[in-house]
């Protein structure tokens, strides 16, 4: 961190004004621009909760209302499985959803740590190898790690799709969970050793449970990227109802010239839950959990 | 080598099946890319071992490369993408990060029901993107949207946002800001708070005004959380893939580099995995200079990276 202290003392010249409490019209406006930010922000989430409610016909109106025959009917029926089964693709997406967290939160948090702690031959180029890793358009490599998975009996597995999900989650929650071992002392680590345990048992007992937040950022990040992700689950799922995840499920709502709006916005909000609910558990991580470890990347 | 083995042997073993899983993975498919590039393997001529055929294809030398930066619009026409995909990028990125530290700066200050508004802002990241990209496309829609209504409402003219139009890039630039400002804004509200409140103090006693506090102690403060964030929203966005497919499919208007890729990909008559790939590698070169340019910048300016 560098304050120009130069510059500083410059102004220090210029002109002694001593920050009083904050005008009435100063908090006004704070207030508005947080309160319109938190509308853009809510707004397109609740006209899908609103449109869910509506049958199709009445979800594509030219004079949208707010509330229009609406009922429960797109739930029922989608729950119900009359749109494709639903329930399968919602428990095959929970199932590949948690596997990628637990493995990609495992993986990431080891070699956080070893790159945080030990200084190893390898371990700039290794650092270096995320980074290059997130710049190559996955969406290209799907022949490939096809034949890849085809070659090591994956193939159309969902742990091929969880392995494939850790290598775009792993690097950056690497960055992140270095950092955030960084902020813990070595002290710790030290204390740990003359007690007699090993590096490991010092990572899982000592330093794990220091590490909470920015785990939980981390299970965060690798739960939405296995949740919401299209691309892989389109090519590397087969194409029989069971086996689909959500978000390939989901396009059987979008046809080529009609969407069925209704149905497509219930099943959204139905997907969007649990991701709420993972997201409103961590969130009180996230600014602490996220700013050690991005920043220091 | 024993030596060696016992000083590193911890490091080695926790690093090591994320090394492996990403060599199998990431470098060894790439690997593999980087050779399709020279050949003309599609969908007709690659070995199938569900039909128990042999792979046909054969080597092309550079003509790929050559096909794809003469420009050629039968090949995505190179350079209008990339200049497409440029505009898209920084444009996505400098709102992103504006926008991010805007808000972070109000969320920054002693304001009543600021934990209500922090979980309020963060949401659209918890949306999965595949949810926001059907939101806004319903929202967008020209006859039934609500934003047209609400445009129309009040008078002004009401685009159609998703046609053949530069106003779908717009579009999808406004559902990919709205999308990617939280993260922003919780990385750098993480770095404002990680600045000493000393300093503020100081500043202040010293008789800074308040932008000359940001501009002398927030800025330099943030420094560390910007130039890494910045960069990764570059290379994010850069290949930000889902929401400009899902929000207007293949349309030439908001084609960038990687959906092209993809277009070339899983579309057409028979897919080109040879000019997918080769697209795949010159993406992966110009995010490589940029990535070098810029660290070569940060060095100058004395951060370490």
């Amino acid at each position: 961190m560098t304050v120009e202290a130069a510059s500083l003392k410059a102004v220090a010249a210029a002109r002694p004004v001593k920050r009083s409490q904050r005008s009435r019209v100063a908090s006004v406006g704070l207030h508005a621009a947080l309160v319109v930010a938190s509308l853009i922000a809510v707004f397109p989430v609740f006209w899908v909760l609103v449109t869910s409610f509506k049958p199709d016909a009445r979800a594509v109106e030219t004079t949208p209302k707010l509330v229009n025959e609406s009922s429960l009917d797109n739930y029922t029926r989608i729950l119900a499985g009359e749109k494709g089964d639903f329930l399968a693709w919602f428990g095959n997406s929970v199932v590949i959803a948690l596997m990628t967290t637990v493995l990609a939160v495992f993986l990431s948090a080891t070699t956080g740590y070893a790159a945080s702690r030990f200084r190893f031959p390898g371990k700039r180029s290794l650092m270096l190898s995320f980074l290059v890793v997130q710049m190559f358009p996955f969406a290209v490599l799907i022949v490939p790690l096809y034949n890849i998975l085809l070659v090591l009996g994956l193939q159309g597995t969902s742990f091929g799709l969880v392995l494939v999900y850790c290598t775009t989650a792993v690097p950056f929650c690497t960055y992140m969970l270095k950092g955030y071992f960084d902020t813990i002392p070595t002290d710790i680590d030290e204390a740990g050793r003359v007690d007699g345990l090993t590096p490991f048992g010092v990572f899982w007992r000592l330093v794990l449970p220091l590490a909470r937040p920015g785990l939980a950022v981390t299970a965060f990040y690798a739960f939405l990227t296995a949740w919401g992700e299209v691309a892989f689950a389109s090519a590397f799922l087969s194409a029989a109802d069971e086996s689909k995840t959500l978000a390939v499920g989901l396009q059987v709502f979008v046809q080529q010239n009609r969407t069925e709006w209704g149905h497509l916005a219930a099943a959204s909000i139905l997907v969007a839950i649990p991701a709420i609910v993972v997201f409103y558990l961590v969130q009180r991580f996230l600014v602490t959990g996220l700013s050690s470890g991005a920043v220091k990347g | 080598m024993r030596r060696f083995l016992d000083r590193h042997w911890y490091a080695y073993a926790m690093v090591l099946p994320v090394v492996v899983v990403i060599a199998v993975l990431v470098l060894f498919p790439l690997a593999q890319g980087v050779f399709f590039t020279f050949t003309n393997i599609n969908e007709g001529n690659i070995a199938n071992p569900i039909l128990d055929r042999p792979a046909t294809y054969v080597s092309v030398g550079l003509d790929n490369y050559l096909n794809i930066l003469s420009g050629d619009s039968s090949y995505g026409a190179f350079w209008g993408t990339l200049v497409r995909t440029l505009i898209w990028t920084f444009g996505c990125v400098f709102l992103h990060y504006t926008i991010g530290l805007g808000l972070a700066l109000l969320l920054n200050r002693e304001v009543r029901g600021r934990a209500v508004y922090r979980v309020l802002l963060i949401l659209p990241w918890a949306v999965p993107a595949f949810i926001s990209a059907f939101a806004w496309k319903y929202m967008f829609n020209a006859q039934y949207g609500i934003i047209n209504q609400a445009l129309r409402a009040v008078g002004l003219p009401d685009p159609v946002w998703l046609g053949q139009s530069d106003w779908a890039l717009v579009a999808v630039m406004i559902v990919n800001t709205w999308l990617g400002v939280p993260f922003m804004m919780v990385a750098l509200l993480g770095g404002l708070q990680s600045i000493p409140g000393d300093l503020y103090e100081a500043a202040e006693v010293d008789g800074a005004s308040p932008w000359q506090r940001f501009r002398h102690v927030t800025l330099p403060g943030l420094q560390a959380v910007s130039s890494t964030v910045v960069l990764l929203g570059i290379i994010w966005t850069f290949n930000m893939f889902a929401i400009i497919y899902l929000v207007t499919g293949p349309n030439p208007n908001t084609r960038i580099l990687v959906t092209y890729a993809f277009e070339r990909f899983f579309s057409g008559a028979s897919r080109d995995f040879a000019v997918a790939s080769t697209y795949g590698v010159l993406i992966l070169s110009v995010l490589l200079v940029f990535a070098g340019i810029y660290r070569r910048a940060l060095r100058k300016q004395g951060e370490v990276w």
